[in-house]
């Protein structure tokens, strides 16, 4: 009996032991089941918003490897600042620049320049000639195809310098050009390069009037070289992203896309620094301003070096905000859209904070606040474009959908997007029952793209991250970040090498739209009339 | 260590409720293929930036801090939850939030990009949590009621 008692004595304490030492294990198993039911509702969340609507889920593709197949030969004509950047998109960059980059990346962990640089395919080619007006940067385009700090190693060979574009064209080793002049050389380069047979890599904006934009198309037709225009946001990966998304009709009917840029530094509004060495002896100012009908004597320089180093700030040579800027948000829409030339233009605006009374360095024709619209009424569309360079307030772009509104860049909900998010309409029709169910829920983003969220960026300056929530700066391909401008120039050089069918991304019929959309808004703005595009007769009314 | 029955079962409820907490903070960025502790360290300020810097640049060492992270409040959250190893897990808990704290320490004059859910000035969550820990680490209870009772030996109560 007393030995039964012990039994269930030890019994009860083994019971109560397991009792204690499990007793937490049921809080474990409630975890995991509203874990369970956690998963399974953002699962059916997730997959009841877009999910199922979005075919294409991965990234784009690399692009194909080319640039083994065939050596080319290339030659810059116009080597400032941007031009700079396309030939180390080339592979190319000088030692001061290498220099420079290789300390910034050792003072800040975040700047990563450098790294990009060096890691970005080797392109096959070599930069044997350099053009510019400018002796300093002349020699410094020499020193880039010199350089051994650069993907690829030590060059194949070395480049020449040329007083004139022409003696450039001449040489008949070179087959194809970087054109980054000021604007008001583009078509007459561009189109001599063409009957020289080069094919022509040209900056944005691609011409400065219609009728230039117009020789061009048909010179660049009809002789059958690769144009790429340096838009390098078409190799970004969020466009091609936003360009799925839009196609498959997930912003419904859409009547209305803004776009803008907001800047505001001196800088940002084309002050640019007068290069201590700029004189009448290091620039052949006569060959700059050939081409223009309002010529400037030399005289002190002081007005001759303004225009030299600051060109985009007169009519003269560039076009202002329309071709630097604009130029840039409509082909990134019309990437995504493919809406073409608008029927209609019309744009105001004037000089209103960068005036010579503010400061006399300000000095300028074109306007610092420009507003445009563009009307496309066989598409039910009106493009909306609004610029100041005096307040830098990122607005970002939208594509307005019934349904749905993309935004792009700039700030939406509290955060800069990189990328893009879509929200859905509250009175939207096609999301109708999933709105009412509370599935989808018109506070929050339906969609965000957010490309290489797990990279970090050290991109600092204003202007620098104004052209990095674009895309312009950096885009991702397989999570590695690469510079798009080297893939721009990539993608030219491999259209030259696969055949005469292949094209590159932003080539002569998509180059011609936006030249055609930005010189029909700068008329607009220079007669203060609607101006009107008559396809038929390829005539601005 | 004896409690009173009250005692043992706060600790206990303590212990648990950290572990919970622990756990999906774990788990969720486990099965969040995007979760990056990068945002985090990139808004650092104060005494540890420098080290924030040092690893957010260098993508092998911010696969580490994500690794350590996921996997990290992962165990230390079933650690507690189940009352297992529950003293180590208190230690290692205790220093995952402190260190958050202190890559991100809301004192005066430290401004930060990202919005807080609260508002704090010295003290805040992290640093409230960490304490939670060491209480916990003080005052074990996983040996009287948790796993930790089959590791030791039975005493009366």
């Amino acid at each position: 009996m007393s030995n039964q008692t012990n039994q269930q004595k030890n019994t009860n304490l083994e019971r109560r032991e397991l009792i204690k030492s499990l007793a937490t294990v049921p809080v474990f198993g409630l975890f995991l089941v509203n874990l369970w039911r956690k998963i399974r509702r953002d699962a059916l969340k997730k997959s009841n918003l877009l999910s199922d609507l979005v075919q294409q889920k991965s990234a784009p593709a690399v692009i194909k490897k080319m640039s083994d197949s065939r050596h080319l030969n290339i030659g810059v004509i116009g080597y400032g600042g941007r031009g700079h950047h396309l030939v180390r998109g080339a592979g190319f960059a000088p030692p001061g620049w290498t220099q420079r980059a290789s300390e910034n990346a050792q003072k800040n962990k975040l700047d990563k320049a450098f790294e990009t640089y060096m890691t970005q395919e080797d392109l096959n080619c070599s930069l044997v000639g350099v053009c510019d007006l400018f002796d300093v940067r002349a020699e410094e385009g020499i020193a880039a195809s010199k350089n051994e700090t650069r993907p690829g190693g030590e060059p194949k060979s070395t480049a020449v310098r040329y007083r004139h574009y022409t003696e450039l064209l001449a040489n008949d080793n070179i087959d194809a050009v970087i054109v980054a002049t000021p604007d008001h050389w583009h078509s007459r380069i561009t189109i001599d390069a063409a009957k020289a047979g080069k094919h022509v890599y040209c900056e944005k904006g691609l011409t400065r009037t219609f009728d230039e934009a117009v020789k061009v198309y048909d010179t660049v037709k009809k002789t059958g070289i690769k144009l790429q225009l340096g838009h390098q946001n078409r190799q970004v990966e969020a466009n091609e992203k936003a360009k799925e998304i839009y196609k498959q009709g997930l912003l419904g009917p859409v009547n209305l896309v803004e776009i803008a840029t907001n800047r505001n530094s001196p800088w940002g509004a084309w002050v640019w620094d007068i290069h201590p060495e700029g004189n009448e002896e290091t620039i052949d100012w006569e060959t700059f301003q050939e081409p223009c009908s309002n010529k400037i004597p030399w005289g002190d320089g002081n007005e001759a070096l303004r225009r030299f180093f600051r060109w985009r700030c007169w009519f003269d040579y560039g076009t202002g905000l329309s071709g630097d800027l604009l130029s840039h948000d409509f082909d990134a829409i019309n990437q995504i859209m493919e809406i073409g030339i608008p029927k209609y233009a019309y744009s105001t605006g004037g000089i209103y904070y960068y005036t010579k009374e503010r400061n006399p360095e300000y000095a300028r024709d074109v306007p610092d606040v420009w507003n445009a619209t563009f009307e496309y009424p066989d598409q039910n569309l009106t493009l909306l474009y609004s610029a100041t360079l005096s307040s830098n307030n990122p607005r970002g772009n939208r594509i307005m959908g019934h349904d749905a509104t993309m935004q792009m860049g700039g700030q939406s909900g509290g955060g800069s997007v990189h990328g893009f998010v879509v929200t859905a309409d509250s009175e939207s029709t096609l999301y109708k029952d999933r709105l009412k169910s509370g599935i989808i829920n018109s506070n929050y983003p339906i969609y965000t793209y957010s490309p290489g969220s797990k990279q970090i960026d050290g991109v600092t300056s204003a202007t620098s991250r104004y052209f990095a929530n674009r895309g312009l700066l950096y885009t991702y391909r397989e999570g590695k970040r690469v510079d798009p401008t080297h893939l721009h120039v990539k993608d030219w050089l491999d259209s030259i090498r696969g055949g005469p069918k292949a094209q590159p991304k932003c080539n002569i019929d998509v180059a011609f739209h936006e030249a055609v959309t930005c010189a029909m808004a700068t008329e607009s703005y220079k007669t203060g009339r609607r101006i009107e595009w008559d396809p038929k007769n390829r005539k601005l009314i | 260590m004896n409690y009173s029955r009250y005692q043992l079962i706060s600790l206990t409820v303590l212990r648990v409720l950290v572990g919970w907490h622990f756990l999906y903070e774990g788990i969720s960025k486990l099965i969040n293929p995007y979760w990056s502790s990068a945002a985090y360290l990139l808004d650092s300020k104060w005494l540890l930036s420098g080290l924030a810097t040092t690893i957010v640049s260098n993508p092998t060492l911010l696969g580490i801090s994500d690794y350590v992270n996921m996997w990290g409040l992962t165990l230390v959250g079933a650690s507690l939850l189940l009352g297992l190893f529950s003293r180590y897990g208190a230690l290692i808990g205790m220093v995952f939030v402190m260190l958050y704290y202190l890559f991100a320490p809301p004192l005066l004059g430290l401004e930060y990009g990202r919005p807080g859910e609260g508002s704090y000035l010295i003290v805040n969550k992290n640093l409230i949590e960490a304490c939670a820990l060491w209480v916990l680490y003080s005052f074990p209870t996983s040996h009287i009621i948790g796993l930790d009772r089959f590791c030791v030996k039975p005493e009366s109560n």
